[in-house]
């Protein structure tokens, strides 16, 4: 009967506040732990690319260091950069933002992610994402007051979210759509008829779209849809990009947001109280990224695509049967045939055979039964991973008797 | 074609296997590309880059600047043939300039390298000059640098 009495004393004793409190941890957290005391990991588990940020965009931010730019930038982040990147929106994918008025640089994606939730959401607003997808968006939703609304999706769908199953979702509260192809963790990409009905949807349910972009540089043989250029939607789209992983520049911490002047003001708002702008180096190092990055970003596509078809050959010929995925550089195969949870399985192929993925679940409930295999690592590295999940699964497959 | 090369030239042990899976093409067309590649000298040897020095051992290395008095019909073909047959020559490339062969020469000890080039290279018939510059230390080569810590181990093991 003390129940509910103690959880309040404990809860205010604790100093956190409730929303923060009742976040989970992010699921990999335990396989951090667990790897940083083990050695000759090979790690499949790793969001980023592995290359290095090429040298002429490092050089570019070091001279701004030796030329003094230490000092803030406006709020919006530096014009130049800003004009940059609505030349490059418009020339790519032929949408057009005014450098001024519709851009905000911000410190990463991931800032512009908690920017955009925080400027739209009312508290117990609904926002529709798919599950499995990056760990943020749900607790970014929660953070900013709002409910996040899981829309499954499966591997027979390639993961990509589908229309009918958005619109079997929508309420009264629906405030916004959120979604990230192509996307982590499944490397899926969506078709132009399927943005284009979820554009449909926005428009009849007078709904936001916000588009998390950031790996929009990384497809093999597709082309990206840019969200808000589809008909009617640069007004009820919000898009999130960065430089991360285009450019192999995750350190940085660079992103932009494009939207309809409205909202980046909103987010401007937000932006100028908590983060003031984002790192000028960074600034300048993006600036260069965007005039003379281009081959580099080709090139490493290139690469990624190699390894890509490697890891998903060896994982189908391993028996974890694993659908194209068309963009970033993830694979999701199933590992159902070896009848374990995908906790257990990561665990189990990390302790046994020292290799690390991420369990599907960290990403979703959706995400049960496969794992996340990130391919930006070595040829190597892959050949040899892929030659111990090969032993592992033979040694744990399911008798099928 | 061109990626098949682009990936051997960056790993020539890649199987035809990995190559084939790597660029979507069948095994018996990559291995018939490079077998035929081998053929027609588009691929003239499969070599390993050394990192010498760190084994304790290291020969000299010298880049020798050679003025060159061309000759009638062959130019500075014949003459450069001349040079590069010695087997102490690792590389030979002609050059716009102030001169006009660059070469890359390989010895045990200093005495070697002068030798060659006092008893061999320096008395050839069409040789004006030689300036001979000892390599002091090698920072890359082939696209692979010698002293910086590799990159690939900065990331986090573990990352959403």
């Amino acid at each position: 009967m003390l129940n509910t009495k103690s959880t309040t004393t404990e809860a205010r004793d604790s100093m956190i506040s409730q929303k923060v409190d009742s976040l989970s941890p992010s699921g990999i957290r335990k396989f951090f732990d667990l790897l940083s005391s083990m050695e000759d990991v090979i790690s499949l588990g790793i969001g980023e690319p592995d290359f290095v940020t090429p040298w002429h965009i490092r050089e570019a931010g070091t001279y701004s260091l030796e030329k003094g730019y230490t000092m803030y930038t406006s709020n919006s982040g530096m014009l130049e950069l800003r004009q940059e990147l609505a030349n490059y929106l418009e020339l790519r994918y032929d949408v057009s933002y005014h450098p001024e008025h519709e851009i905000l640089i911000t410190v990463g994606s991931s800032e512009g992610l908690d920017l955009a939730m925080r400027a739209i959401i009312n508290p117990g607003d609904e926002v529709i994402i798919p599950d499995p997808c990056y760990v943020a968006y749900p607790a970014n939703i929660i953070l900013a007051g709002g409910v996040p609304i899981s829309t499954p999706t499966t591997a027979e769908n390639n993961f990509a979210i589908k229309a009918t199953d958005i619109e079997a979702r929508i309420t009264k509260r629906t405030k916004a759509i959120l979604i990230g192809y192509p996307a982590n963790p499944t490397g899926a990409v969506i078709s132009k008829s399927e943005s284009a009905a979820i554009a449909e949807l926005a428009k009849k349910y007078n709904l936001l779209v916000i588009s998390d972009e950031i790996y929009a540089r990384l497809v093999y043989g597709v082309e990206h849809i840019c969200f808000p250029s589809l008909p009617g939607m640069k007004e009820r789209s919000i898009l999130i990009s960065g430089f991360s992983k285009s450019h192999a520049m995750t350190g940085w911490r660079i992103g932009y947001v494009a939207a309809d002047r409205r909202f980046i003001q909103a987010l401007t708002k937000i932006h100028q109280y908590t983060m003031l702008c984002a790192p000028t180096m960074a600034q300048m190092a993006a600036i260069e990224a965007l005039r003379n990055g281009d081959s580099e970003v080709e090139r490493m596509v290139q690469e990624y695509n190699r390894r890509r078809r490697l890891m998903v050959k060896r994982l189908n010929e391993t028996g974890l049967p694993c659908f194209e995925p068309k963009g970033a550089f993830y694979a999701f195969p199933s590992i159902k045939a070896t009848g374990m949870n995908s906790e257990d399985f990561a665990e189990k192929l990390l302790i046994e055979e020292k290799v690390a993925v991420v369990p599907g679940t960290a990403f979703g409930p959706c995400g049960e039964g496969f794992v996340r295999c990130c391919y930006a690592t070595s040829v190597s590295d892959i050949e040899v991973a892929l030659g111990r999940m090969d032993r592992f699964v033979r040694k744990n497959k399911l008798s099928t008797t | 074609m061109k990626e098949i090369f682009e990936i051997l030239e960056q790993n020539a042990r890649a199987t035809p296997e990995q190559i084939a899976t790597m660029v979507d093409k069948p095994v018996s067309e990559v291995e018939k590309i490079i077998r035929q590649a081998e053929k027609d000298g588009s691929i003239l040897k499969y070599k390993t880059i050394i990192n010498w020095p760190r084994l304790g051992e290291g020969d000299i290395w010298a880049l020798i600047e050679v003025r060159i008095t061309p000759q009638r019909d062959v130019g500075f073909d014949a003459i450069a043939e001349r040079i590069y047959q010695f087997p102490e020559v690792h590389s030979a490339y002609l050059v716009s300039g102030t001169y006009d062969l660059a070469i890359l020469v390989k010895g045990k000890n200093m005495h070697e390298i002068s030798s060659f080039v006092t008893e061999k290279l320096a008395p050839l018939e069409r040789v004006q000059s030689t300036v001979t510059h000892f390599l002091l230390k090698r920072y890359k080569e082939s696209g692979e640098t010698f002293h910086l810590p590799k990159e690939t181990n900065r990331r986090l093991p573990i990352t959403p």
